[in-house]
Parts: C-alpha cells; structure tokens; sequence
C-alpha cells in the first residue's frame, strides 16, 4: 500500500467522522422549525450546542487533507462546483451565528429569523453535500487541463439531485435518532413521531437510489464485483490482487448496513435510543466507505475521457508531502480522537437549559 | 470587470472582515486565562465574573470568526484554483495541520469553556480556557507559517514544466520556519494582544464612566492595560526585526513601505507623507537617514530603491506607503495612551480625567485599523506576486471560474457580511449594557470615588 492509498483511506475516514458527527446536526437543523415554542426550539438547539463546532472541524480538517494530498481534487472540485460552495458557505455562516444570535434577544421576529436561518442553511448545507456526492458518481465535464468545463446546471443535474434529497434524508434521520437521545417528555414524543415518518421517507429513496445507481452506474459496484463488471479507465492493483477479499468484504458491509437499517426501526419501536443512533451512524459510515471504494482510485471522474479523470495519482502531492502529511496525522489523531470522546462524555445526558446555554 | 480583479477584491473584503474577529480571539483569550488564573489563585468571587463575563464577550467574537474563516479555506480552491494546484504540494500541509492540531483542540475545550461551568471542576474549566487559548495561538502560528511562505518561499524546488508545472516541497520543516515565518508570527499574535487588551479596556471604562460594576472594571482595566502596554512596547522592536527581514528578502516591499523610488545611501523615514506615482517622488516629513539607520544602524547605510525593479514588479506604492504609517503611527498612540493610562490608574485618578475615559472607550477600532493596516501593507506590498517571485496573482486564478460567478458571491458575502456586523454590534451593546451577572462592589476605588461625590447614601 503506497502513501496515495493511505492518503485516500485517511480523507475517507475524516469523511466518514464528519458525516457521521455534523450529519446529526446538520439534521437537528433541519428538524429545528419543526419544534413548536421557545422552550422546546431552545432544547433542540442546545442538544447540539456543545458539539456542532467540533464536528464542523471534521470538514475543514477534510479540505485541508484534501488541498494537503491531493491538491488537484481540491481546485477543480473547488472551481468547478464554484456557485454550490458558495452556497454551502452561506449556509455555513448562518448556521453558526443563528446558534450565537438567535436566544440573545427576546423579540419574536429576531428569534424567528435565527431559527428560519438555522434550520433552512441546515437543510441547504446537507442537501449540498450530497448535491457533490451525486456528481463525483456521475462523473462531470473535466478536460485535458484537469479544469471543469461544464455548467452550473450539469452540476445540478436530477441525479445529483436526488442525492442531494437522499443525504438530507439521512442526515435528517440521524439527527432525530440523536434528538431522541437529548430530550425526555413531551418533547421526546413528538421527536419519535418525526423519526418514524422521516424513516420511512429513508427507506423509500434508499431503494430508488440504490436502485437507480445499479441501472445508470454499475461501475460504482465494479470494485467489488469479483471481477464480474469492467471498470471504466483501468483497476487499480490493490483491487486486482485481492479481488475476491475486497469483495467478500464490501458485500458484508453491504449486508450489515442493510441489517442495520432494518435495526433502526426496531429500536424505534421499542425505544433503544442509544442503539437506533449507533446503527444509524454505522450506516451512514458504510455508505460513505461503499461510495469511496466504488470510484476508488477515481477521485473526481471525466465524463469526456477516463483518462482525464484524476485519481490518487495524478492528481496528488509528491511522494514527500504524503509521507511528511502522514506522521502529522499519526502524530494528531490520537489527541483529535481524545478531545472528541471526551467532549461527548463531558455533555452526555438530556439537555438542559441553564444561563450558559443559547 | 474581469476574474482577476473580482476575486481580488473578493479576497481582500472576505479575509479583512474575517480578521476583524481573530485578534480579538487571540487577545481576550489571554486575558480570560489570566482572570480565571487569579480566580483559582485568590478564589474571589469578582474574578470569576470577571472570567465568566469575558468568556461571553468572546463567544461572540469567536463564532463569526470561525464561521467567516472557513470562507478563505475554500477561497484558495475556488477563486485561485491555479495557485492551489501550482503551490498546493507546500501550502496545503500548515493548513491541515492547522486543522489537525489547533481547530480541533480549540473546538473540543471551547465547548468546556461556554456550556461547561456547571459541569466540571474549577481547575479542568481553567485547564480548557488555556487550552482554548492555546488553540488559538497555535491556528495563528500555522497560517502565519502558510502566509509567511509565500512572502519569503524556501525548501522547494519548480518541477515539471508549462500546465505541470508546480512547486514541491524539499523539507518540511525548512519550509515551516522560513526566514520570515516567527517573526511575523510574533508580530500579529502581539498585535492581536494589543487589540484583545482595548476591548476589555474599552467595556470597563465605559463601566468606570457609567459607575457600575466598578469592582470588575477596575480589576479588568489594570489587567488590559498591562496587557496592553507591554504588547505595544514590545510591537515596534518586533515591527523592526520583521523590517530587517523584508529588507532582506522583499527589498521591493521595503522601498514601497518608505517611497523610495531612487536607491539612496541615506534614505529617510517618514512621520506622515504622500507619494506621487506620477513624478515618482514622496513628499512628507522625513526622518533623514532614519531607515538605512533602522536597517543597518548605519545612516549611511544604501537602501535600493523602487526604481532598482522592473516597474511591472512593483506594488502600489501609496497602498503600501499609508497603510505602513497608519500602523507604525498607531503603534507609536497606544505606548502613549496605554503608559498614561496607567499612570493615572496608579495615582487613582483616573476617574477624574473623563476626556481620558472617553478616548479609552472609543480607541477600541484603533487597534482593528492598525492591524488590518499592517496586513494590508504586508500583502499588498508583495504584489503583483501572490508567491515572491514565483507566481504572479494574475496567474493564479481559477480558470473555470466566470466573472458573473465571482460577481454573484462578491455580492452574497457583501451582504451576509453586512447584516452580520450590524447584529455583532447590536449582540455586543447589549451584552455590555447588560454586564456581568453579579456586580460585586467591594473595591476600594468605588469607596473613593463615592466619597469625592460625597454621593454616601448608597454606602
């Protein structure tokens, strides 16, 4: 396994942290409007209040791996999907002064707009994310010159869209599973309720997009296919040698995701709310690996040529960059995971509200 | 209007709002770590209002300054994408380390820091109010280092050519302490001191100013002030040490900081002046000799002047010129008003000088102006290179991006940016107006005073 691989697996993981951490509240955004009355919209954005900053850090952390190890990813992702960043960063900042503005002042109209602010940028941000993801499947317009050459609209085309829509979902759902976990009484109840509804929404478009990608992209399965479909531009070796490993593993996760699914609604049902929110976490953590192995060593795919495509290697840093990168995350990691437990052990338990809160 | 100049106002307006709020991190940081350090010393109860007040001014700051500075993470792969896969082998690592070994740390015990009193001992709650710090400190060092890299570029070398071109990186650590990279580093973490010092400097005496919460604004103003005075004493040695090394390595950025269009050997220092890009020449009151001086202790020392550079090198010399001396001449105000200050408080009359009061309270801005100045001084002085002479601005861009695009975002971030400052304000006057939770009134200086008003019924 060379440093590129290492550099892909290490951007995944910090992909996967930061789907699974800011997924929740990404989605506790989302969910925020639904809340009715002052207390309960305080509630549900305190649940986060603690940890929505450290989760961000997952995704900013990802983009400078990103620029770090693969810095050709980075400006022609950046520039090509230049209005839907920019977007994303609107959202971004609303979000984070919404949570600082919103309970300073006691008006209805200002606490009104903070909480509009909030929750829409919330489901703007999710949206986007999966608005990119969807593209990195389909692949987009990239020429020659590893630039983008296509247009706003490609980029915001239906099945990017219905991505966008999946991960709002499921970011959505994982949210109210952690919702459920913060809250008690009343509130709980009708935090149930949403999860339930918002689940069943989940597993419909789980089917049609699952479905849909085996019909248009079945090369996203082609990795682990023991070797039954072609990939477009050329496997890479690591896949050849262990094909049937490779394989026989994706398979399982694909499995255990699905029994994980099916876990959710059992927990729901029968009220295990730590358990529902780690199948959903897990879920979310095989999807986002799924989606990695499957374009793997493809970072951002060339609908014009394959051989235009950039992957882990003609689109990385030198062999130097990777390696000095590599002892500085194995050097962090270790604290970035120590802050992290101990941040969520510090403000385990249901919320509450005292004069430090939003 | 083209992508060039669109996304270079871009950048100027979306990093100078941002830098708005990080000194202000930085520098309260400090002074929250000192408050809840003298809690944990004499365990008053005024220094725990002190920390727990404080602690709220900052957590408005420090939201619009984490959500504004993810703007310029992205900004180097939108707006310059060329610059970003040319330099992207160097400049992405202090940025991920930034990531890895300051954002993290900082999040992580920000959150102990605001929602945690109730939750954990006395000593973790100081510990994670250093650590915040800490984290602060340490995010500035890295983009500091990733800035000062392109002021002073070493430890790479250009391979490929033409479209592949790019610079790689031939020792990591060679590259993190560039010639230019700790003392600039030294230079704006003090300056941020200076800046974080004048608000709490501010807020108390408009306190002292209003008669309340006296206890707190005259323990606040002494700490500030001392912050204040040593930052600001210490800031012109720094500023010097950072001159040598410009003059050393940017000589261009050093002529424009001065006007100096023709080499001399014995080139003047300007108090206050203006220059003239079409006679080419700077008209002010000088110091004669004073910069070769300053560079050499030498007033005889040769200076090369702008004229030395091809003109197409050259930065926009007035730019440069004011900023410069709007920063040095700021510099040079708050030793002053920060030594008189602390006269006055130390003869405990500091009360009786309301007009001293008054430009406490508003001085706030200044130290904002002084360090936006000195930044502007230090980028707009490398023009029109965005690496020192290894890549132009104008060939950095991003080459799939429109200038309607860039136009659209200029125009977003204008107003998002806008109505953010009006509600910052709107949040902070509030938060002041409304002061600390609990007002203890036991210093000696409110008995003082309440007795020179012979105001004694609220004794």
């Amino acid at each position: 396994m060379d440093y590129n691989v290492i550099w892909y697996i290490l951007v995944g993981v910090l992909l996967i942290g930061y789907a699974i951490l800011d997924g929740f509240d990404l989605g506790v955004g989302a969910l925020h409007l639904l809340a009715k009355g002052d207390h309960n919209r305080r509630i549900v954005m305190n649940s986060i209040g603690p940890v929505w900053d450290g989760n961000e850090v997952w995704l900013i952390t990802a983009g400078g791996a990103v620029f770090a190890a693969f810095p050709h990813v980075y400006a022609t992702a950046f520039s090509g999907f230049y209005i839907p960043f920019m977007l994303l960063l609107a959202a971004l900042i609303f979000r984070a002064v919404a949570m600082e503005f919103r309970s300073k002042e006691p008006h209805r109209r200002w606490r009104q707009f903070w909480d509009a602010a909030f929750s829409i940028s919330s489901a703007i941000a999710a949206t986007l994310f999966g608005v990119t993801i969807g593209n990195a499947v389909t692949g987009i317009n990239i020429g020659a010159d590893k630039e983008y050459q296509g247009t706003l609209m490609e980029l915001l085309n239906p099945y990017a869209l219905m991505i966008g829509f999946f991960v709002l979902t499921v970011f959505t759902l994982h949210g109210s599973l952690y919702l459920i976990i913060k809250t008690e009484g009343e509130l709980q109840k009708q935090v149930k309720q949403w999860a339930m509804k918002v689940y069943w929404i989940f597993i419909i478009f789980y089917i049609i997009v699952t479905g849909y990608t085996l019909f248009l992209h079945p090369e996203m399965i082609a990795n682990f296919s023991f070797g039954k479909i072609n990939y477009i531009g050329g496997r890479h070796e690591l896949i050849d040698h262990y094909d049937t490993f490779v394989s026989i593993t994706a398979w399982i996760i694909v499995i255990l995701n699905g029994l994980a699914v099916l876990n959710i609604h059992r927990c729901l049902v029968k009220g295990l709310e730590h358990q529902g929110f780690i199948s959903s976490a897990l879920s979310i953590g095989a999807m986002v690996g799924l989606f990695a192995l499957g374009i793997f060593p493809n970072m951002i795919v060339s609908t014009f040529d394959p051989t235009y495509s950039l992957d882990i290697y003609n689109a990385s840093s030198s062999q130097k960059t990777l390696k000095t990168m590599f002892y500085i995350a194995l050097v962090g990691i270790p604290f970035v995971l120590s802050y992290t437990i101990a941040i969520y052990w510090v403000f385990r338990g249901k919320t509450q509200l005292d004069e430090n809160s939003y | 209007m083209d992508v060039e100049i669109l996304s270079r106002i871009q950048f100027a307006f979306t990093i100078m709002f941002h830098y708005i709020y990080p000194p202000f991190s930085i520098g309260l940081g400090l002074i929250m770590v000192i408050c809840e350090g003298m809690y944990l010393k004499t365990d008053e109860k005024v220094y725990e209002n002190m920390a727990r007040f404080w602690t709220k001014i900052f957590a408005t700051t420090f939201s619009i300054g984490v959500a504004t500075g993810i703007v310029m993470e992205f900004e180097f792969g939108t707006n310059w994408a060329t610059y970003s896969r040319y330099v992207g082998d160097i400049f992405g690592s202090p940025l991920a380390a930034e990531g890895i070994f300051a954002f993290f740390l900082e999040s992580g015990f920000l959150a102990v820091l605001l929602f945690g009193w109730n939750r954990v001992s006395k000593r973790t709650h100081f510990f994670s109010t250093c650590m915040v710090a800490l984290g602060s400190t340490m995010s500035a060092f890295w983009i500091v280092v990733a800035n000062s890299w392109m002021q002073t570029p070493t430890a790479y070398e250009i391979v490929g050519t033409g479209l592949e071109a790019r610079a790689e990186i031939t020792d990591f650590w060679a590259m993190v302490f560039n010639p230019s990279s700790l003392i600039r580093f030294a230079h704006t973490v003090n300056g941020a001191f200076v800046q974080g010092a004048f608000l709490v400097i501010s807020i108390s005496a408009y306190y002292i100013i209003k008669n309340r919460h006296l206890d707190l604004a005259y323990k606040s103003i002494k700490i500030a002030l001392g912050v204040a005075l040593v930052a600001s004493l210490l800031q012109p040695v720094l500023g010097h040490e950072h001159a040598n090394v410009v003059a050393e390595y940017q000589p261009a950025k050093l002529a424009a900081y001065e006007g100096l269009y023709e080499s001399t050997d014995h080139a003047s220092m300007y108090v206050i002046g203006w220059t003239d890009p079409e006679t080419e020449k700077t008209y002010g009151i000088e110091i004669p000799g004073m910069l070769s001086f300053l560079i050499a202790f030498d007033f005889d020392h040769k200076v090369p002047g702008l004229k030395e550079f091809p003109k197409e090198d050259w930065p926009n010399v007035n730019l440069v010129f004011q900023t410069y001396h709007i920063m040095v001449g700021l510099g040079m105000l708050f030793i002053a008003l920060t030594a008189f200050s602390i006269l006055a408080l130390k003869r405990k009359n500091l009360h009786e000088k309301k007009w001293l009061i008054y430009i406490l309270i508003f001085s706030v801005p200044l130290p904002v102006i002084a360090n936006q100045a000195g930044w502007v001084s230090a980028e707009a002085g490398r023009q029109p290179w965005i690496v020192q002479d290894i890549l132009r601005t104008s060939d950095a861009l991003s080459k799939a991006v429109k200038a309607e695009e860039v136009l659209f975002s200029l125009i977003m971030f204008f107003c998002i940016y806008l109505l953010l400052f009006f509600a910052w304000i709107y949040i902070l006057d509030k938060e002041i107006k409304h002061g600390p939770e609990d007002a203890v009134t036991s210093y000696s200086h409110r008995k003082e005073r309440l007795d020179m008003f012979e105001d004694k019924d609220e004794e």
